[in-house]
Parts: C-alpha cells; sequence; structure tokens
C-alpha cells in the first residue's frame, strides 16, 4: 500500500516519537491520519500498518474496534457530527439531532446516498461552553441553531452544484 | 481558530489566563516577552527536591478530576530508578461539562510546555508525550507546530538552553474513547493498546508509560506549576483555600446567561460563580440545580449551592469539584430525561473490562430510557439506585463510580419527577418516535 508523500513524513516522524522497540505506541495515531487519506481503515490498511510495525494484524484489528473514530467503512465528504451530551442537550443538542436526520433522510451512522453526508449523535466534544456544538470532520461549529446546520448543509450542497 | 473567550470579568483571578487576551498569545514571542520560561529558569537552579517542595506547599490538586495533590504524586516517583522516567500529560478532555484544557492549548501552549520541563526537571525525566484526544486535531496540529517551534529555539531536545537537560515532547493522538482519560487506560492507549484500565497498584509512579516510572497530569494542572516555582508554593497556596491552592478555570455551560470559560480562586462561592461571573439563569427562571464539575460528579439542588467551590468543601456537600465543567439547571430542567442521557454516555464509553460497569450502566441505560418514555413501574426507580449501589466501588477503574455517582444523586434527590413522569405517562403512554422501549410487563 502506498500513501502521499505527507502521510509518510508524518509516519516517519511518529516512530521517532517512542523508546526503542516500542513503536507499536503509533498504531493508534498512525490509523487515524491513514484513515483520514483512504476513507476508511480497509483490511488492506491493517495489513499494512501491522507490518510497518511488525505486529501481529489482530493487534491492530483490536484497536480499532475499540476506538469510536475508526471505522471500517467511508464516511460521507462531510462527516457531521452532533453532540447530545448534557450541556448541548440543555441548549437545544437534542432538537439539532433531530432536525439533521430530517433534513438529510439519514440516521445515526448513515451516508446519504451521495455520499456527500454522513451523520454521527457522538459524545461530549469539550465544546459545552459554546453548546450546542457540532463538528464537520474536525472543524468545531459552536451555537448551532437549526438554521445554522441547514446553511452549512446547503452551502455544501450548493458547492458541489456549482463544479 | 474560533475566539473561546468572552470580556474578562472583574471576580476573575487571572494567573493561568493572563495571557489568554494578549495578541498573538499562542506565540513564542509573546510567550518570551511575558514572563514565558520564566518559572523554569528559576527551577533549573532548583534542585529536583527544592521543585517537588514548593508544588508540595502549593496544594495544587489535580485539575482532571480526582483532586489528587500533584507534589504528592511527583514525590512518588523512584527518581534512582535505573529506568527511564517519563512525563504525559492528560489532553483526552472528555469529561461531559468539560471544556478548559481545550482553550490552554489553544491560547497559551507554551505555558504547558514549561509546566511539563518543570516537572520533567523534577523527576528526572528525558521523555514525554501529551496525549490529545483525536477529535482536538486542530489543537493536535497546533501543538505540533508548538512542539517544533519549541525545538527550534532550543526549548525542547538536547542540551535545553545550555542547561544539559535534555527533553524530547511529542503529541499522541486518541481515536475517539472516554476511558482513555483514566490514567491507566491512557497509557495502554499510548502504547498502541486498547483504552482498558489497568491494576493498580502498581500506581503510574513506579510502573508507568511502557512500564516505566511516570508522572501523569492534567493540562491545567502541569500549566499551574511555571507559576507556582516563580511566585512561590505560598502565594500559590494562598490564592485558595487551605489544602486547595491556586486558581482553576471553571468552564460554565446549561442554563445561564453567559457560559463560557472563567478562571477563580479555588473556594469562591459556587452562587456567586452562577450570578456574577455567568449572569444567573437565563430566560429569567429559577436554578434547580448544579452538576459541580463534570457529569460523574453528584447534582448540587439549588439550596444545597450556597457552598464555597474547593475539593474538600464540595466533597463535604456529597459532590466533588471534579473536572471543573459546571452544568447549570435551570427549574425547567427534566431530570429523568438528564439521567437518562448522562448513562447513555457511560454505557457508550464503559470499555467492557469488567462486568459490574460493562452490565450495570447498559441496564441502567435501558431502564432510565424506558423511565423517560414513561414506561416501567415505581420499583423500576429502586432498582435503578440498587443497581447504582452495587456498581460504586466495585468497578476496576472509576469510570463505574463516575456512572454510579450522578444516578444515585439525582434518583434520591429528585424521586418526586420520576414518579411524576410514570403516573402522567401510564394515562396516556405515546412513545417518542424512533425510540426502542421495552414492553410494559405486567
Amino acid at each position: 500500500m502506498t500513501f502521499s508523500q505527507e502521510l509518510e513524513s508524518r509516519f516517519a516522524k511518529m516512530l521517532d516519537n517512542y523508546p526503542p522497540g516500542r513503536q507499536k505506541g503509533a498504531v493508534i495515531p498512525m490509523l487515524i491520519y491513514a484513515q483520514d487519506e483512504v476513507g476508511a481503515v480497509t483490511p488492506e490498511l491493517v495489513q499494512e500498518i501491522a507490518k510497518r510495525l511488525s505486529v501481529k494484524p489482530i493487534e491492530v484489528n483490536e484497536v480499532v474496534e475499540f476506538y469510536s473514530m475508526l471505522h471500517r467503512t467511508p464516511l460521507g465528504k462531510h462527516h457531521i457530527q452532533i453532540c447530545t451530551n448534557i450541556s448541548c442537550q440543555l441548549t437545544g443538542g437534542d432538537e439539532l439531532w433531530q432536525h439533521a436526520c430530517k433534513k438529510l433522510g439519514i440516521g445515526h451512522k448513515q451516508v446519504t446516498p451521495d455520499g456527500l453526508f454522513s451523520l454521527e449523535e457522538v459524545e461530549c466534544l469539550g465544546a459545552c461552553s459554546w453548546a450546542p456544538a457540532i463538528q464537520d470532520g474536525y472543524e468545531y461549529h459552536h451555537h448551532v441553531t437549526p438554521e445554522k446546520l441547514d446553511k452549512l448543509i446547503d452551502d455544501v450542497r450548493q458547492a458541489v452544484k456549482a463544479q | 481558530m474560533e475566539n473561546l473567550l468572552q470580556e474578562p470579568h472583574p471576580l476573575e483571578t487571572v494567573l493561568i489566563s493572563r495571557r489568554f487576551r494578549l495578541e498573538n498569545s499562542a506565540s513564542l514571542a509573546t510567550f518570551l516577552a511575558n514572563e514565558g520560561f520564566a518559572g523554569f529558569r528559576k527551577a533549573l537552579t532548583m534542585t529536583p527536591d527544592e521543585i517537588i517542595a514548593e508544588v508540595k506547599l502549593s496544594s495544587l490538586r489535580g485539575r482532571g478530576g480526582a483532586g489528587f495533590p500533584a507534589g504528592m504524586k511527583w514525590s512518588f516517583v523512584d527518581r534512582k530508578s535505573p529506568k527511564p522516567k517519563y512525563v504525559v500529560v492528560n489532553a483526552d478532555e472528555s469529561e461531559p461539562g468539560t471544556c478548559k484544557d481545550r482553550v490552554i492549548l489553544q491560547y497559551d501552549p507554551f505555558r504547558l510546555i514549561e509546566g511539563v520541563l518543570i516537572a520533567a526537571r523534577a523527576i528526572g525525566s528525558e521523555r514525554g508525550w501529551i496525549y490529545i484526544r483525536g477529535e482536538y486535531r486542530y489543537l493536535i496540529e497546533h501543538m505540533n507546530a508548538v512542539i517544533a517551534q519549541a525545538y527550534a529555539a532550543g526549548w525542547l531536545g538536547k542540551d535545553i538552553q545550555g542547561s544539559g537537560m535534555n527533553f524530547d515532547f511529542a503529541t499522541q493522538s486518541g481515536a475517539g474513547a472516554y476511558e482513555c482519560g483514566e490514567e491507566s487506560a491512557l497509557l495502554e492507549s499510548l502504547e498502541g493498546k486498547r483504552g482498558n484500565p489497568r491494576l493498580k497498584p502498581p500506581f503510574p509512579a513506579q510502573v508507568g508509560a511502557f512500564q516505566c516510572p511516570t508522572v501523569l497530569n492534567n493540562v491545567e494542572t502541569y500549566s499551574a506549576a511555571p507559576d507556582v516555582i516563580l511566585k512561590g508554593g505560598q502565594y500559590y497556596a494562598d490564592l485558595g483555600t487551605p489544602k486547595n491552592g491556586g486558581t482553576r478555570l471553571l468552564c460554565i455551560s446549561g442554563h445561564v446567561n453567559r457560559p463560557g470559560v472563567y478562571e477563580v480562586r479555588l473556594g469562591m462561592n459556587m452562587l456567586q460563580a452562577v450570578n456574577a461571573l455567568a449572569g444567573g439563569v437565563w430566560k429569567g427562571r429559577k436554578l434547580k440545580a448544579i452538576v459541580p464539575g463534570g457529569s460523574s460528579c453528584p447534582v448540587l439542588k439549588a439550596e444545597e449551592c450556597d457552598i464555597p467551590m474547593d475539593y474538600d468543601s464540595l466533597a463535604k456537600a456529597g459532590s466533588m469539584l471534579g473536572s471543573g465543567g459546571m452544568v447549570v439547571l435551570d427549574e425547567t430542567t427534566d431530570m429523568v430525561k438528564l439521567l437518562s442521557r448522562i448513562m447513555k454516555f457511560y454505557a457508550h464509553e464503559s470499555c467492557g473490562w469488567c462486568i459490574p460497569c460493562r452490565e450495570g450502566t447498559t441496564w441502567l441505560k435501558k431502564i432510565l430510557a424506558r423511565l423517560d418514555d414513561g414506561v416501567g413501574s415505581v420499583s423500576d426507580i429502586d432498582t435503578v439506585d440498587q443497581l447504582a449501589v452495587n456498581m460504586f466501588g466495585h468497578t476496576f477503574c472509576p469510570l463505574g463510580d463516575a456512572a454510579a455517582m450522578p444516578t444515585m444523586a439525582i434518583v434520591r434527590k429528585f424521586r418526586h419527577e420520576f414518579e411524576a413522569k410514570l403516573q402522567s405517562a401510564s394515562q396516556a403512554f405515546v412513545p417518542a418516535p424512533g425510540t426502542r422501549s421495552l414492553p410494559i410487563v405486567k
């Protein structure tokens, strides 16, 4: 498997971060950065990372199953993550979640047919004082209202149409 | 990066946050021009024992949630061990209600580097990591840039500023797991494994990262160290109450007019924080209850909130100061819904390693979701309480306690709300669309 030059140099730097013989520590950061480039944690990716870290594929697989941000199938181009944990719930997170499901016509961990959006109800994002909060991929949006969410989605659709 | 700061409030005591509002506050130049690394420079003239004594004197306690005295933690590291010693920063900020470490890393990241260097000097460490939750990707990239700058300017790496001290520091990304905020699970994750907790003892001070002696603290705890050293342990201790030194960042969220991250002295009155700092309960409503320090902490009813916010006073009131994530609930808050959501979180985040937590949180989630739908019997309310009692103190790590404590508090203090919900719903029960409640068994 080949990766971009940027990711290769990131990997090289990562492997430098551990004491000698302890490179397995890089498995989680490698997986998450590789997933961003590949689109999902594919069986080939698991094999590749296992090979590079000299561990068994099962040692990579057991990690993939544990962490909620690692996923086996591709997400939408815009992965909309809506927090409904307490600070967000108290300020409209549930309504935002319902609104997003209706607007996109999909539910938790589903992808729109055009592959443009996926949706996930997530746990606390660490944006409690600026609730309700969502993440579009890694990008934070604070004080989100149904109107703001509509705009975000519509803008993406518009941009795609314009291309 | 989006602005996370509100106008400073006169009741704030700015120490950790004193550089936050400077122009380019995250730059090395701004940092150096405003007492940056002065604490570390002073630490270089002190012996490790003197540094630890100063931190002990400051009565700085862990800002991640447990509130363990930092100086004690540092002193437990066996400095004579032939193994390397490590410094690990916990930036896995995931406790619902908590959003302060994010602000420190965004606005004054070199402060953390300075604190880490002081800890490294105190325990004789030459390597460390900052474990940042995967969702904070922008901060991981930000910290990578900050660390690269620190290397380039000779504040990390070999022979730091000609002192002979070496220290390597790197970021480590998480990938979505609340459990990795627990120190031993974090270390497992750092080693490339599932984030399951370890049996303690041995504690990380003896057997930590990669089986070596390790100091592990929260971002805010390390970030307090530069001022403890620079201004002295006594100065820092005097800012707070006895055994509860210094200031801390308070993240106020929920039903208030001015939610935000505020820096206060330990011991500030809780109602004053809500009413003066956060502008009071929103929409002119009355206060119902406060979650004092993240969702794990037992809620306090409005009449219990007239207390000083320090670790010991909160413990006396039957709760915890926790992580500083204060969630304010107004009189309209549905406590059954709130607890149901809290439990959904813990059931999702339980790592599954031990049975009381894995099964307890899952069953509590199911029963509470049912009660929230108004389905069930009054005896289910007792079952909820009993499940929590059985979990408390019987799990491998504190996640089980974290789920049990708010459950016991809410179900006992607001039992009437659970009963009222059952009564009103048993007359006309309509399940909410999309919910999967269990059928009523009679």
